[in-house]
C-alpha cells in the first residue's frame, strides 16, 4: 500500500483541539505524520487539499443497509459506498433487517459482507429483543463477540419498560450503549406526521411531540435506576432537548443524536403530501428545530446521525399514509449540516467534525474519532465551499428518497480514506480499498 | 387547458372567495334544470368522465353522476371496494391507466388523504376531489354554502357552527376553509376528543357545550358520528354523545333566534340529531341534497372551461361549454 501525503488543507480536529493548515502522512493504515510541511518518502500519492478540510472521519451510528432482506433497495456494498461518497469512513447498521440482526451468526453476516465491500467500516447493532418483538431479550454477550457495537430495537419503540430495564442492566457487562427509539406506541398509533396545524389541514392523523418525550423521560430515569448507558436516537423535539440536559445535568449516562433532516426542515415540507418528507420521527416546527439547533451546539445532543433508510421509488409513490417511513441521508448528511448550521452561525467546523466524526467514536467506544499519530487512518477530505445541486438520480446509494433532491446545497466530501486507503474520491466512488483509480462507466 | 378554477378541484383551501362565488353563481342557472321535465343540456356532450370510487358512498356518487348525465357527458363508474393496494394495483398505475383511455375528468373519493392531489399531480385530466380521507370534500362544502346563501344571501358575518367529529371529517375542514373566505363566523363544537389538538389555529370559535353552541349560531351543520369512533375510544357511547351533544327539539327550542339545521347525511336519527329536528321547520338537509346536484354541474361545467356567464345559455341548450376550450 503506497503512503499518502494530504498536502496543504485545514487540520480540524477537535479531539487534540487542532485547527490550522497542515500535511497529513498516511502510511500502514495509520497516521505517521502531522501538521507543519511533511516532505514524506519517495514513493507517495500526493492529494492536494488546499482549501479542503481535512478531519478525523465521519462515523455515522444510525442507518438502515437492508441487507439481508431488501437488497432490491440497498445492499451492505452499495451502503458502504454510499457512506464513503458522504465522507463517512464507518456506519453503524442497525438490525432491523428480515431476518432481524439478533443473534451471533446474523451480526457475523454483517461483518463479512462489510469486509467485502472495501468500502466504509460497517459495525453491526444487534437486535435488543429476539426478532425485535420486544419480549425475551437478545443474546448480547454472543453478538459483542461476533462484532456487535450496541444495541436496539430501532423501528420499533421498546414499549415494555422492564424489558428496557433489564437491558440497560445486562448491556453493562459488555459496556455497550442501549440504543432505544422512542415513541410511545399507543400514542402515535396511526400517525404519519407531526401533530400541529399541518396534519390537521392536511387531514392526517399526527404524532405529537409527547409521544417520543414520554419514551425520552422513561428512558433517562431507567439509565438512572440502573446506571446503564441510554443513547437516544433521532431526537426531534425542543422537549426532549429539555428532558436529556436535565438528565445530563444530573450525571445520568444518557447520549443522543439527531439527524440532519430534523435540524433542517420542518413539518411544513409535507405539504403538497410530499413522502419524502415522511420519516418516524416525523419533522417537527420551526420552535423544535431551534431547540435541535442549539442543543447540538451546547452538547446536551452528543452527535449527528442520518437514519439512513432507503426505500424503493415504487413504495414512496403512493397515498401518504400508506408510504413507508424514511429517506436516504448519507450523501447529503454533510452538506445538509454545512448549510443549515454552520453557514448559519450555529456551529463551527470544529463543531460539526466533533458532532459527526469524535463525539460518535467517543460514545460508542469505536476506532477512530482522531488524527493523532498512530491512530487507524480514517480520515474524511472535504471541501466547504462546493456549491452542488443534490440529484438524487445519481446517489451512490440504491435509495433516492431524499427530501433535498434538487436543492443546493454548500459543502461536499472530496475523499474519504478508510485504514489508510483511498475509498471515494471527488465524484469518483472507487470500488475498493486498494482500487483508487477505477472510475465508474 | 383550464378554465377560472384551474385545471382541478381539490378543495376549498386552494380557492379564492371569488372562485367560490363563481361556482356558486354559477350554480344558480344550473339548479332550475333539475326542475324540468327533460333534465339534459348539452353543455358537457362529448366529454368522458370516470367516477373512481375507492370508498363506498350513495350519495355524492348519485349526485355526480345526475350532475354528468344532466350536462350530457359520458360517465363510468368504477367501484373499487377498499383500497387500490388490496386490489393489487396502485393508485399511480390506476391514474396512468385512465389517462391511457383518454378521460376528460375523474371525480375520485378515495380513503386517504391526499389522494386527490396524488391523481392529480400525475394525469392530464381534470380531477375533482369526492372526498379525499380526513382532508377535504369540496363539493359537499359548496354545497352546504349554496344552501346557506340561499337563506342568509350574503355570509358575510353570518354565525355558522360546525358540530360534532371535527377531528375526522372532511367536510368540517372544507365547510371551514370555503366560511371563512366569505367572511362568515365559523364555530366548532364537539368533545374536545374529537377537535383537532390544534383548532385554536383554525381561525374559528369553538364551544365545548352545543348549548352554548345553539344560544350564538345562526345555522348548525351538524356532522355524522361515525360509528367507529366509539370502538376507537374517542367517546364513550352513542347514548351519552346524544345526551351531551346530540341537536334535540329541547336544545333548539332554547335559541334565541331562527336557526337553520344543516347535515351533510346520512344520518343517525337520535346520535348527532334528534328525528323531529331532522324533519322539522329547521331543517334544509334535503335542500342541500338538490343543491349538490346543481353545484356538481357548476364545478363540471367551469372545469370544462365553461364560460361562467355562458352558464344561462348553456342551461337554454345551446351546447356551449366544451367547444368553447382553445
Amino acid at each position: 500500500m503506497k503512503p499518502i501525503l494530504l498536502k496543504g488543507g485545514t487540520l480540524v480536529d477537535p479531539s487534540q483541539g487542532l485547527n490550522g493548515v497542515g500535511d497529513v502522512l498516511i502510511a500502514d493504515g495509520v497516521i505517521k505524520g502531522l501538521g507543519g510541511t511533511i516532505a514524506g518518502p519517495k514513493e507517495v500519492d500526493v492529494i492536494d487539499c488546499a482549501g479542503l478540510i481535512v478531519s478525523p472521519g465521519f462515523i455515522d451510528v444510525h442507518c438502515h443497509l437492508r441487507e439481508p432482506g431488501r437488497e432490491d433497495v440497498e445492499t451492505i456494498a452499495t451502503g458502504a459506498r454510499a457512506a464513503a461518497a458522504g465522507g463517512f469512513t464507518a456506519v453503524c447498521a442497525m438490525p432491523n433487517t428480515d431476518p432481524v440482526t439478533d443473534n451471533q451468526a446474523a451480526v457475523g453476516f454483517i461483518v463479512r459482507q462489510a469486509q467485502r465491500a472495501e468500502s466504509a467500516r460497517v459495525y453491526p447493532i444487534g437486535a435488543i429483543s429476539v426478532g425485535q418483538e420486544g419480549k425475551a431479550l437478545a443474546e448480547f454477550g454472543e453478538m459483542v463477540g461476533a462484532g456487535a457495537v450496541a444495541v436496539s430495537d430501532d423501528g420499533k419503540p421498546v414499549a415494555s419498560a422492564q424489558l428496557m430495564r433489564t437491558a440497560l442492566e445486562y448491556a453493562r457487562t459488555f459496556k455497550i450503549p442501549v440504543i432505544d427509539h422512542c415513541e410511545e406506541p399507543t400514542l402515535s398509533v396511526g400517525g404519519s406526521m407531526n401533530e400541529g396545524i399541518v396534519s390537521a389541514q392536511l387531514g392526517l392523523k399526527g404524532i405529537p411531540a409527547e409521544a417520543e418525550e414520554i419514551m425520552v423521560i422513561r428512558d433517562i430515569l431507567l439509565a438512572r435506576l440502573t446506571g446503564g448507558h441510554v443513547h437516544l436516537a433521532h431526537m426531534s423535539t425542543k422537549g426532549s432537548v429539555e428532558l436529556i440536559r436535565w438528565g445530563k445535568e444530573r450525571g445520568i449516562r444518557v447520549t443522543a443524536e439527531v439527524c440532519p433532516h430534523h435540524l433542517s426542515l420542518t413539518e411544513e415540507s409535507v405539504r403538497g403530501y410530499n413522502t419524502n418528507a415522511k420519516m418516524n420521527p416525523p419533522l417537527r416546527t420551526a420552535k423544535d428545530v431551534e431547540a435541535l439547533r442549539v442543543g447540538v451546539k451546547d452538547g446536551t445532543i452528543d452527535l449527528i446521525a442520518t437514519d439512513h433508510a432507503p426505500h424503493h421509488y415504487d413504495e414512496k409513490e403512493r397515498e401518504f399514509a400508506d408510504a413507508p417511513n424514511g429517506i436516504v441521508g448519507l450523501e447529503t448528511a454533510l452538506a445538509v449540516i454545512v448549510t443549515n448550521l454552520v453557514e448559519t452561525g450555529h456551529l463551527t467546523f470544529s463543531d460539526l467534525v466533533d458532532r459527526m466524526a469524535c463525539g460518535p467514536a467517543r460514545i460508542f467506544g469505536l476506532p477512530g474519532g482522531s488524527l493523532k499519530r498512530g491512530a487507524a487512518a480514517d480520515v474524511t477530505v472535504f471541501d466547504p465551499k462546493a456549491r452542488w445541486k443534490v440529484d438524487a438520480s445519481r446517489f451512490v446509494s440504491k435509495g433516492r428518497n431524499s427530501p433535498y433532491d434538487g436543492m443546493t446545497l454548500v459543502g461536499r466530501a472530496a475523499c474519504t480514506i478508510v485504514a489508510g486507503s483511498v475509498v471515494y474520491r471527488s465524484g469518483i466512488p472507487a470500488r475498493g480499498r486498494e482500487k483508487v483509480n477505477r472510475t465508474r462507466g | 387547458m383550464t378554465g377560472t378554477l384551474g385545471k382541478d378541484l381539490l378543495g376549498l383551501e386552494s380557492l379564492t372567495g371569488d372562485q367560490i362565488r363563481l361556482i356558486l353563481d354559477t350554480a344558480e342557472p344550473f339548479k332550475e334544470i333539475s326542475e324540468r321535465a327533460i333534465k339534459k343540456v348539452p353543455a358537457l356532450r362529448g366529454s368522458t368522465i370516470v367516477n373512481l370510487f375507492f370508498e363506498n358512498s350513495t350519495r355524492t356518487r348519485i349526485s355526480f353522476e345526475f350532475a354528468e348525465k344532466r350536462l350530457s357527458a359520458d360517465t363510468v363508474n368504477v367501484s373499487a371496494s377498499g383500497s387500490s393496494v388490496s386490489k393489487g394495483e396502485t393508485l399511480v398505475d390506476t391514474a396512468r391507466n385512465l389517462e391511457a383511455m383518454r378521460i376528460d375528468m375523474v371525480v375520485i373519493r378515495h380513503s386517504a388523504s391526499g389522494a386527490a392531489q396524488f391523481l392529480a399531480e400525475r394525469i392530464q385530466s381534470n380531477v375533482i376531489n369526492a372526498g379525499d380521507g380526513t382532508h377535504e370534500h369540496p363539493t359537499q362544502g359548496l354545497l352546504d354554502i349554496l344552501t346557506l346563501r340561499d337563506r342568509f344571501g350574503d355570509l358575510k358575518g353570518r354565525r355558522i357552527c360546525i358540530c360534532g367529529d371535527i377531528l375526522h371529517s372532511r367536510v368540517a375542514r372544507s365547510n371551514i376553509w370555503g366560511l371563512n373566505k366569505l367572511g362568515a363566523e365559523v364555530a366548532v363544537c364537539g368533545p374536545r376528543s374529537l377537535l383537532p389538538n390544534a383548532i385554536d389555529e383554525f381561525g374559528v370559535k369553538i364551544f365545548d357545550r352545543v348549548e352554548e353552541a345553539i344560544e350564538w349560531a345562526e345555522a348548525l351543520n351538524v356532522l355524522r358520528l361515525q360509528f367507529e369512533r366509539m370502538t376507537a375510544g374517542y367517546i364513550p357511547s352513542a347514548r351519552e354523545y346524544n345526551r351531551v351533544f346530540g341537536i334535540t327539539r329541547e336544545r333548539l327550542d332554547r335559541a334565541p333566534g331562527d336557526i337553520l339545521i344543516l347535515h351533510p347525511g346520512p344520518m343517525n336519527r337520535g346520535v348527532e340529531i334528534d328525528s323531529d329536528v331532522a324533519d322539522g321547520p329547521h331543517s334544509v338537509i334535503l335542500a342541500q341534497v338538490t343543491n349538490g346536484v346543481a353545484v356538481r354541474m357548476a364545478v363540471l361545467y367551469l372545469l370544462a372551461g365553461g364560460k361562467p356567464e355562458l352558464a344561462e345559455a348553456a342551461k337554454g341548450g345551446s351546447g356551449r361549454g366544451r367547444e368553447d376550450r382553445e
